[in-house]
């Protein structure tokens, strides 16, 4: 196996971020390697949204190093442009933007950012939207589409930039019931082509189906990091177990 | 770098307690440096609002409390060349004067009735603000009905009482202003649930006048209103007959809160979910039924925010029956800077600052309080 | 016996037929209506006759008799007809809304923008200019400007002045007159020619961006083109023969000014009185939109590179301003309408002139009011079709 270091997609060092007064990340040490997926989950306050917010700067860390695809993450404007060329992201809420359409949601940042002609950036737009399977809604605006195709679409969005690692914050969480199947779908394909993934989630039965690792983060620390199958079978940590007596039942 | 970045597998020892920021990222140095001096273009405008600070803030402590003079019986006390120094704010004069600008020329030994319907109206209104009060549909009949009968034979007279007439020429003040704001709430509410319900009827002619109506007053500037009712009023009316100078603008400044009301009142009245009204009508109730004893006071308190709002500004707008020469805070104040025993440099800006601490803290506070109850609604539909 | 299901069905009474009760309704109140319209306007016939008042608007082209100090189309006392004053007044307070409107906007969007901002200081001071504004009446903030400022401001000999341009006195602000040459139509020319060089610019521009993906800076050569160009057409001009605008700088001869333009009292003070009063109100309209976008859009752009020019431009502003514009424009109807409290510090606009001393002067009451209100109205209402077709427009689409 070669270097692991030159493998890294994601590197967090020492990390360690307040709000203020509130110490909300102590001491995160988490190494990502190309093209794994990993889930992280804990209960609501432990940070888990927090840390994977630092690595695309949304959230700045006062302590530490974060390293993204071999690029540290310091004030440097032009290095965080760069990572976030490198970075996509899925929000618990979708973000679409309401007054564009769905295929102008999808070709803005790579015509403004990429400066891709239209007619390209309209090409991939809907190769991707074929993708997530709703080449059909390209001309209609987010709000008259559902909560589950909203979804698929900002997945779709975030494609159109080729990026090397996809975060996800929550991404069904906002879902009707009914729609969360088609949203987690579309990420174990997304995952079966090999994408690095950092997902916050509650959805165990996705972890058990796609992740290389499963993260339960507490009290803004990592507690336990294992296997899903050894994670789940067989958590070692206290609070681990109590959090997955509380999910699972 | 530990071995759990290496490794697949990691379980927390030892937890890690929570320790407080490093100096840099707290403390008031900190704040200072993040919030004011944090780039140049922060720091640029910091220094620009500092300035804007010194240039205005000094100046009015100075005139309204350094500089001032707070006792005194004539202009004397507030000459510089006699008090030997800078003088600011008249105080003493705004002390000598005050019943002038609260009564008007109101027989001083009738004022008892202004203070009495001074408290009548207090009692009306908190009862009416006051969201927990009880029994609040006595306390609106209590508001709108037998208040103003009670406020009329007050301030006006009434002969078989006891109560000499007092004609309304004399009434000056804040009597005046309070009585325009009261007359033009206690009518515009009512006149604007009406105008709102006419506007949202199914009948086309009542729908098509309440629209007529409101869109008309909304369009034009109050003081038209005011001219109009003026020069208008006793136009229409049979000859000999004569309006009281006082009642014209108030009829004008009824009618225009109302058209203003209205359209907060339709706003509530769109708010409120269709169940409600499908469900008074289940249960057999009529249309006025519906509106009085389900619809409305559910619609009414909902938009109690854009009704204070609209009061204030109603309240602001009273200033402007001045211009028609009806004697409020602000023409009283103007008539009594001539007073040649107070003739000083700073009367008149003396004058102007009491109506606007009067004004603001009227405004202000009733802005406070809707905000407060905007609060309080939105927290009760976060369930 | 025919069953229950062959009989008619049964005949509602009459006091409740709904639709019965409908018309009535509506045919006693056109009745009140017009009964009360009849009255009144009876009334008024006669009450005009007794008191030997002419009807009809002959009156507007009878000499009017009366002075009017600041005005923007030639009128004097003795040639001018009661027309011509209510043009006068027109023009006045078109122009004075106009100017406000543009300044207030501007001072609102600062303001507005400066509430918001991180900064303590800027914040704070934002807030408290807005609460002194918003709770003190515009009345009293009319009569401080005119009163309190403008008539402490010194004689014309002791005059605040910017330079040897500008010069503010008891008897106004004096500032430079620009007389034109007979070339200097050629300026105002390039200005339309930039305009139009502009757009068309902006539109290769865009079709360059749509089909290579480069990027050509507008907005900098908007700004080349529409102030560059004329200056430097003036600036030509000026070299090759004289001067194409020259100023008529006030000069101070004896005790007053000769030259330039003045701008009396009673008009700074209302356009100042007008313009830091609705830019308090503009300020929280705006402040509303910006809040109105939430977090989340600005984040979304952040993660997929967008830079924050780009976000603001092409992310926040549009959504802003679907929330901003009905209540802006609803400001600068309020701004037209209070443009009317020039009446109380004595600047001649439309009610001041027309309102005041031509309903004095002829008594006709009813024409005079009736005309005021229709212009009154008809801004009003035009504002409020263009602001509808624009809300229309610009909805954000929803299932």
């Amino acid at each position: 196996m070669a270097d692991p270091k030159a493998e890294a997609a994601v590197q967090m060092l020492g990390v360690h971020k307040w709000y203020g007064e509130f110490h909300v990340l102590r001491d995160i040490n988490l190494h990502v390697r190309r093209g794994e997926r990993i889930v992280i989950c804990g209960p609501s306050g432990s940070g888990k949204s927090t840390m994977i917010r630092c690595i695309n700067r949304l959230e700045e860390h006062q302590q530490g190093r974060v390293i993204v695809d071999g690029t540290e993450l310091t004030n440097d404007l032009k290095k965080i442009d760069e990572i976030r060329r490198e970075v996509g992201m899925v929000f618990q809420h979708f973000n679409l933007f309401p007054h564009l359409t769905i295929i102008e949601n999808c070709t803005l940042a790579p015509i403004w950012v990429k400066k891709m002609p239209k007619r390209e950036a309209e090409e991939v737009a809907m190769k991707y939207l074929r993708r997530v399977k709703i080449p059909e809604q390209a001309n209609k605006y987010p709000g008259q589409l559902s909560g589950g195709q909203q979804q698929r679409v900002a997945i779709a969005r975030s494609l159109c930039m080729n990026p090397k690692i996809m975060l996800f914050d929550e991404p069904t969480s906002a879902l009707d019931p009914e729609m969360v199947k088609e949203v987690l779908d579309t990420m174990v394909s997304l995952a079966e082509e090999g994408m690095t993934m950092l997902v916050v989630s509650h959805e165990m039965g996705f972890a058990r189906q796609v992740a290389d690792r499963v993260i339960f983060m507490d009290y803004g620390q990592i507690v336990e990091m294992n296997t899903p199958d050894e994670f789940f079978k067989n958590p070692q940590h206290e609070r681990t177990k109590l959090f997955l007596s509380q999910i699972l039942n | 770098m530990n071995a759990a970045t290496e490794t697949l597998r990691f379980v927390r020892a030892q937890p890690v307690d929570a320790a407080p920021p490093p100096n840099l990222v707290r403390g008031p140095l900190a704040w200072i440096r993040e919030n004011l001096f944090s780039g140049p273009l922060n720091t640029i405008l910091t220094l620009i609002g500092l300035f804007l600070i010194y240039v205005t803030v000094p100046p009015i402590i100075k005139f309204f409390f350094i500089d001032a003079v707070w006792t005194g019986t004539n202009r004397d006390a507030c000459r510089p060349e006699v008090l030997g120094r800078p003088v600011g704010a008249c105080w003493a004069y705004i002390i000598d004067k005050i019943n002038y600008f609260i009564y008007g020329s109101y027989p001083a030994q009738l004022r008892w009735r202004v203070d009495i319907f001074f408290v009548l109206l207090a009692i009306g209104v908190g009862w009416m603000l006051w969201l927990e009060a009880p029994k609040r549909t006595l306390g609106a009949i209590y508001f709108f009905v037998i208040f103003p009968v009670l406020a009329y034979m007050l301030l006006n007279g009434a002969s078989w009482l006891g109560l000499e007439h007092v004609p309304t020429s004399l009434w000056g003040g804040i009597l005046v202003t309070i009585v325009v704001a009261t007359v033009g709430i206690v009518f515009s509410l009512p006149l604007g649930v009406v105008l709102a319900l006419g506007r949202r009827s199914r009948l086309p002619i009542i729908r098509m006048f309440s629209v007529i109506f409101i869109e008309f007053v909304r369009g034009v500037p109050l003081i038209t209103v005011l001219f109009m009712a003026n020069t208008m009023l006793p136009l229409f009316l049979p000859e000999g007959v004569t309006v009281d100078r006082l009642l014209r603008p108030l009829v004008g400044v009824a009618i225009f809160a109302s058209a203003y009301m209205a359209e907060v009142v339709r706003g509530g009245l769109q708010a409120m979910p269709k169940g409600q009204y499908e469900g008074a009508m289940s249960l057999g109730l009529n249309y006025w039924q519906m509106m009085v004893f389900i619809i409305l006071p559910q619609a009414l308190r909902i938009v109690i925010p854009g009704i204070v709002n609209t009061f204030i500004g109603l309240f602001k707008d009273t200033t402007l029956v001045a211009i028609v020469g009806i004697f409020d805070l602000i023409r009283t104040i103007e008539a009594s800077r001539v007073d040649p025993a107070w003739a000083a440099p700073t009367i008149n800006t003396t004058g102007y600052a009491f109506a606007a601490i009067f004004y603001f803290i009227f405004c202000w506070g009733m802005s406070r309080y809707s905000m407060a109850v905007e609060r309080r609604l939105a927290a009760g539909q976060h369930r | 016996m025919p069953t229950i299901a062959q009989q008619a069905p049964a005949r509602a009474s009459l006091l409740y037929d709904p639709k019965l009760r409908a018309v009535v309704y509506q045919v006693v109140l056109t009745l009140v209506v017009v009964f009360l319209v009849y009255t009144a306007a009876t009334n008024a016939v006669a009450n005009l006759r007794a008191a030997r008042i002419a009807s009809g608007f002959g009156f507007l082209s009878t000499s009017s008799g009366f002075d009017v100090n600041q005005s923007f189309i030639p009128y004097s006392a003795a040639t001018s007809t009661y027309g011509d004053a209510f043009l006068v007044g027109l023009l006045n307070t078109l122009v004075v809304s106009a100017i406000g409107i543009f300044f207030a906007t501007i001072l609102g969007f600062i303001v507005g923008i400066a509430r918001l901002s991180k900064n303590w200081i800027v914040a704070k001071v934002a807030m408290v200019y807005v609460e002194v504004i918003r709770n003190l009446p515009l009345l009293l903030q009319l009569l401080f400007w005119y009163v309190a400022v403008l008539t402490s401001l010194p004689g014309p000999r002791q005059s605040l002045n910017a330079g040897d341009l500008l010069f503010l006195n008891q008897r106004g602000l004096y500032v430079p007159k620009p007389i034109l040459a007979d070339n200097a139509w050629l300026i105002p020319f390039m200005f339309v020619v930039g305009i139009v060089g502009t757009i068309a610019f902006r539109i290769w521009a865009k079709r360059q961006q749509e089909e290579t993906g480069r990027q050509y800076p507008v907005g900098l050569t908007a700004l080349a083109l529409i102030l560059g160009v004329p200056a430097l057409v003036w600036a030509v001009l000026a070299l090759i023969g004289g001067r194409p605008v020259g100023f008529d700088i006030p000069r101070l001869q004896g005790f007053n000014f000769r030259g330039g333009m003045q701008l009396y009292p009673e008009f700074v003070a209302l356009l100042l009185g007008l313009v830091t009063y609705t830019a308090g109100f503009i300020a929280e309209v705006v402040r509303a939109g910006i809040l109105a976008v939430s977090k989340g859009q600005t984040e979304a752009a952040s993660a997929l590179g967008l830079r924050a020019g780009q976000t603001l431009r092409l992310v926040v502003v549009p959504q802003a301003m679907r929330v901003i514009i009905p209540p802006l424009t609803s400001q600068y109807l309020n701004l037209t309408k209070n443009s009317s409290l020039a009446v109380a510090i004595g600047y001649p606009d439309l009610v001041q002139v027309f309102m005041g001393t031509v309903l004095n002067q002829t008594g006709q009451a009813v024409e005079v009011v009736a005309i005021t209100m229709a212009v009154y109205l008809t801004i009003s209402l035009v504002t409020s079709a263009i602001m509808n077709i624009y809300n229309r427009r610009v909805a954000i689409v929803e299932r």
